[in-house]
């Protein structure tokens, strides 16, 4: 790679060993992705929960906080993906008091490098959404597909290391989505089915990851009969991501660098087309009902919940009472606007729970399901049924309301949901 | 057959040898492992309910979230894991992950490499070759 004078120097650790370790890990990717040089970046996103970090990840992060505070302070704005816990429902969660040692640990390294802990994967929606053109070091593949998609925006996944590495350097290796070349379509999908719920949105975004397949592919879709709002946009990528690692979609006539048709493909290119319809959502969607006639808990949560998803969320509950556990996960930004505005309450007269700053799946999943007793988990998120197979959960997809049906039936799932 | 070597376009970490594990699908730590048993956990994965640890995991295509970045460092501090990664397709976070972890990885190939590495086969992974390639033994 091409590197600056200050680059260079970074790299003869006149900026500090940690400054050095940062630039060093971005030539070894920038390196083995190709990258020609840097290129400066506005804002750094982290994502680094305590179950992905371990307590080798702590222990590495506290080790670099012993040096003096020029050496390990971010250069640029950089935040913070949702963590491990929701400090003040870990108890109703049975998390373990290891967890959030572990946790406080994290928070007070990341602090000592000025991270600023938003504890967020909707920070497109609620912190300060970047623009057409702006180049960041996201994390969270909802981030950055969103950020790369709807805003314009320009941005690989940027896993933890090289998150804060971009913090700490004010830049990242230019290869994948900072470059024009790698932002052109690869692939036309021809929708012909109508997505109504988020759940739908999520199901589409899952069927088109699937098609996609990889970091590379860059779906387009066209047929889209409305212009989707945030929320749906949100799951969307956030399923596309999951699924097929897709970094960037367009959608023809909706997203900033498919105004038109023709600005999605290369000149005289052919792309490869594919068709989706109604026989492929239920097909998604009964991939994930087989036989569970009833589930233990309802979650909704990847990507955390903005506040009209909250707001529909509690006037759904109104009046009604869940009978097995339901969690409603947001962000630290919404959270006070659902408690001023009265959300926080209506959802928790339901019996339903509302936490902040976390992510179900990045919370120790695993764990809180051995400790509960959790097995069968409704959601309305394609994102978390894709992720949370792992941890030993078998999850439903459902719209909003068939979840909360679900759990004020006591767990028992209406039989239109089962095929 | 043996003898045989499938060059890769990248690489980075150690030369190393050991059994494939083999299978035409994705790879997450966070989606398909459960990291302290050291087995694949997710019941659509090909491998699911096999052990990875000591094993080279040559699969299509890294897939997923950011997660794993972080993964294969927790991983190789606890003694459970791969001793490296064959892909036909990386995302950045692998590269990230190998990245931070020391971890070795070799990807990009002219054939389907889950194809012409049968499972079980003895290998040999070679990420400072030019180019780095992957050699049944």
């Amino acid at each position: 790679m091409k590197l600056s004078d200050e680059e260079q120097a970074m790299r003869r650790g006149e900026f500090g060993p940690l400054r050095q370790w940062a630039i060093e890990h971005q030539i070894k990717v920038g390196n083995y992705l190709g990258a020609a040089d840097f290129v400066p970046v506005t804002q750094a996103h982290i994502m680094a929960d305590t179950e992905s970090l371990g307590r080798a990840g702590v222990e590495w992060l506290e080790s670099w906080t012993r040096l003096p505070r020029e050496a390990r302070q971010v250069r640029i704005p950089t935040i913070t993906d949702p963590r491990g816990t929701d400090f003040a429902q870990a108890q109703k969660l049975k998390q373990q008091s290891w967890m959030l040692d572990l946790e406080r640990r994290a928070i007070a390294a990341f602090e000592a490098f000025g991270v600023l802990m938003t504890d967020t994967c909707i920070n497109y929606q609620t912190i300060m959404p970047p623009v057409r053109g702006e180049h960041v070091a996201y994390g969270d593949t909802g981030v950055v597909i969103y950020s790369n998609s709807v805003c314009g925006a320009r941005s690989n996944f940027e896993g933890g290391p090289s998150a804060l590495s971009a913090g700490l350097t004010g830049r990242t290796p230019r290869y994948g989505y900072h470059l024009d070349g790698q932002r052109r379509a690869t692939l036309v999908v021809e929708l012909s089915a109508k997505p109504c719920e988020l759940s739908d949105w999520g199901a589409l975004g899952g069927i088109v990851g699937r098609l996609a397949g990889d970091y590379s592919q860059v779906p387009a879709l066209v047929g889209v009969e409305h212009v989707p709002g945030p929320d749906e946009l949100k799951h969307f990528g956030a399923a596309m991501a999951s699924f097929g690692s897709v970094a960037l979609f367009h959608i023809a006539g909706v997203t900033p660098e498919a105004m038109q048709f023709a600005d999605l493909l290369s000149q005289g290119s052919t792309l490869p087309r594919r068709a989706i319809g109604e026989a492929d959502f239920r097909a998604f969607q009964a991939r994930y009902a087989r036989d569970i006639g009833a589930v233990d808990l309802v979650v909704f949560s990847a990507p955390q919940l903005s506040l009209m998803e909250m707001r529909t969320l509690a006037g759904l509950l109104d009046g009604r009472s869940a009978e097995i556990p339901l969690f409603a996960v947001t962000s630290p930004q919404v959270k006070p606007d659902c408690d001023r505005l009265g959300l926080t309450a209506r959802i928790e007269a339901a019996g339903g729970t509302v936490l902040s700053g976390m992510c179900f799946y990045q919370s120790y999943a695993r764990e809180m399901a051995e400790a509960n007793g959790w097995h069968r988990l409704a959601t309305n998120s394609a994102k978390l049924v894709n992720i949370i197979g792992g941890y030993g959960y078998r999850p439903v997809l459902l719209s909003m309301e068939q979840c909360i049906e679900a759990a004020c039936a006591g767990g028992k799932l209406a039989a239109r949901t089962q095929s | 057959m043996s003898g045989k070597i499938f060059y890769a376009a990248a690489g980075m970490g150690r030369k190393v040898r050991a059994k494939a594990l083999v299978a035409s699908d994705g790879f997450s730590a966070r989606y398909d492992l459960d990291r302290v048993r050291g087995v694949f956990s997710r019941p659509e994965h090909k491998l699911a309910g096999q052990t990875y640890h000591g094993r080279v995991l040559v699969l299509d295509a890294a897939k997923g979230g950011v997660a794993t970045a972080w993964m294969l460092h927790e991983m190789r501090a606890r003694g459970v894991m791969p001793v490296a990664l064959v892909l036909n397709r990386v995302n950045p976070i692998m590269v990230q992950g190998a990245a931070l972890a020391d971890f070795t990885m070799i990807s990009g190939f002219d054939c389907d490499i889950t194809k012409a590495i049968a499972d079980g086969a003895e290998v040999e992974v070679d990420p400072s070759g030019e180019p780095p390639f992957i050699r049944l033994v």
